[in-house]
């Protein structure tokens, strides 16, 4: 009767675990990429000026949390500077800039015209 | 004769003007404000998480076979979460030959049921009011609300204390470079009185889509240019577009190094309304004060 308990709850245990590591991979904001977004390239990545442009907007709008090296603060304001970056797409990253993470505190910046997100993502891909 | 106020304690233009210096002078750094420059109606960009935002919106006007009058709303908007704004007004108005009153206050809060960007994007807004019914600062025109209203005396207009609660449904769109946003508004005073109704429609645009890469103040990229319509549409036994007011007010935004400057010409579209209501605003953003504080306090 014990055995058959601690049976149960150990399958439980493994069943609750796995949902909540499945609801983690899920909850990863880069998992729900859409393909075509994903296959996106930067359409102004030719343009020489792209990423002083870029270089600006992102002092505008994402240095106050990002931090002027983009190493973020350490705790909630995470470093732009890591493999996830840098091996994203262009379309990746456009994606993500615009829609945020709102539930773990990154803002939308679909208020940004879609040519500035892609001068942001031109600067993204020089600081790597 | 001016008469003050029996709240001129308080002196909300000293304390609007100690705000607005505030903005401009703080060693706190500012950023300029992203939002849209509409007055009245509201887009779906919330305050950023931890940011702090301070606006002023002047509204200037006229009642017909009545005197000018300005009337002052400062707004102190923080971002609590990506998903979450709230905001604190404090209003107050001057009119000619009358007397200078604190209105009251506002406490509202903005929320994003949905946590991706979509085609249309709601946003649920929730607001408590305590004014009393000389407020002329025309944040949402709702039910019969005319320049009738505006005419009347503030002596008069000062002791109807309106305790009420407005929610809007927000839907906004970020489409190419033009942002489009519908609000759809229903306030009830809590005094026994009905619902009542109205709606404010705008649309913006930066003149440039391109960033130009150089820190510039004049570039086509610093100004958003737009304009918004509202009115409003009766309470719940009338529901009507008639007997209330209704304007259309092209908006410019432009974005300086410490704030926002924005302009709008209001044009009254039936008798009910005023002939213009001129609006200014000014606003500016604290990023980060939480983290500013705690670094630069000590209290870490």
């Amino acid at each position: 009767m014990i055995a058959r308990n601690s049976r149960t709850l150990g399958l439980l245990f493994l069943f609750i675990s796995a949902a909540l590591l499945l609801g983690a991979a899920s909850s990863s904001p880069w998992a729900k990429i859409p393909a075509k977004d994903h296959a996106r390239t930067n359409p102004l990545a030719s343009r020489p000026d792209s990423t002083s442009a870029g270089a600006l907007i992102y002092k505008e709008n994402c240095e106050q949390c990002h931090k002027a090296d983009a190493m973020g603060d350490g705790h909630k304001k995470p470093s732009l500077r890591t493999e996830r970056i840098k091996s994203a797409t262009d379309g990746d990253l456009e994606w993500f800039i615009r829609q945020g993470d709102l539930s773990h505190g990154m803002p939308s910046w679909s208020r940004l015209p879609e040519a500035q997100r892609w001068q942001l993502v031109a600067y993204l891909r020089s600081i790597q | 004769m001016v008469r003050s106020s029996c709240y001129s304690g308080l002196n909300l233009g000293r304390f609007s003007s100690a705000l607005f210096l505030f903005a401009l002078i703080t060693p706190l750094p500012t950023l300029h404000s992203q939002e849209k420059p509409y007055f009245v109606t509201y887009s779906h960009d919330l305050e950023e998480p931890g940011n702090l935002e301070i606006e002023t919106k002047t509204a200037l006007g006229r009642p017909a076979g009545s005197t000018h009058y300005g009337a002052l709303a400062t707004e102190i908007e923080y971002g609590v979460t990506g998903w979450w704004t709230s905001e604190l007004y404090l209003d107050g108005q001057a009119t000619g030959q009358e007397s200078t009153l604190f209105t009251g206050s506002r406490f509202e809060n903005r929320f994003r049921p949905l946590m991706r960007e979509h085609w249309i994007n709601p946003v649920i807004y929730v607001e408590f009011e305590n004014i009393t019914g000389a407020d002329k600062n025309m944040l949402e025109v709702v039910g019969h609300d005319g320049q009738g209203d505006l005419a009347e005396p503030n002596d008069d207009t000062r002791q109807e204390h309106e305790h009420e609660a407005e929610l809007k449904l927000i839907l906004s769109s970020n489409l190419k470079a033009w942002n489009i946003s519908e609000n759809f508004i229903a306030e009830k005073n809590l005094g026994h009185e009905p619902w009542e109704f109205g709606y404010a429609l705008g649309a913006a645009r930066p003149l440039r889509t391109l960033g130009s890469g150089k820190p510039c103040i004049f570039c086509l990229e610093k100004f958003t240019a737009g304009a918004e319509m509202y009115g409003g549409l009766g309470d719940v036994s009338s529901l009507t577009l008639g007997d209330t007011s209704h304007y259309l007010a092209p908006v410019v935004g432009w974005q300086l190094p410490r704030g926002r400057l924005s302009f709008s010409t209001g044009f009254g579209l039936n008798s009910a309304s005023l002939d213009r209501v001129y609006r200014i605003g000014w606003a500016s953003e604290l990023p980060q004060i939480g983290t500013w504080f705690r670094q630069n306090g000590g209290t870490r």
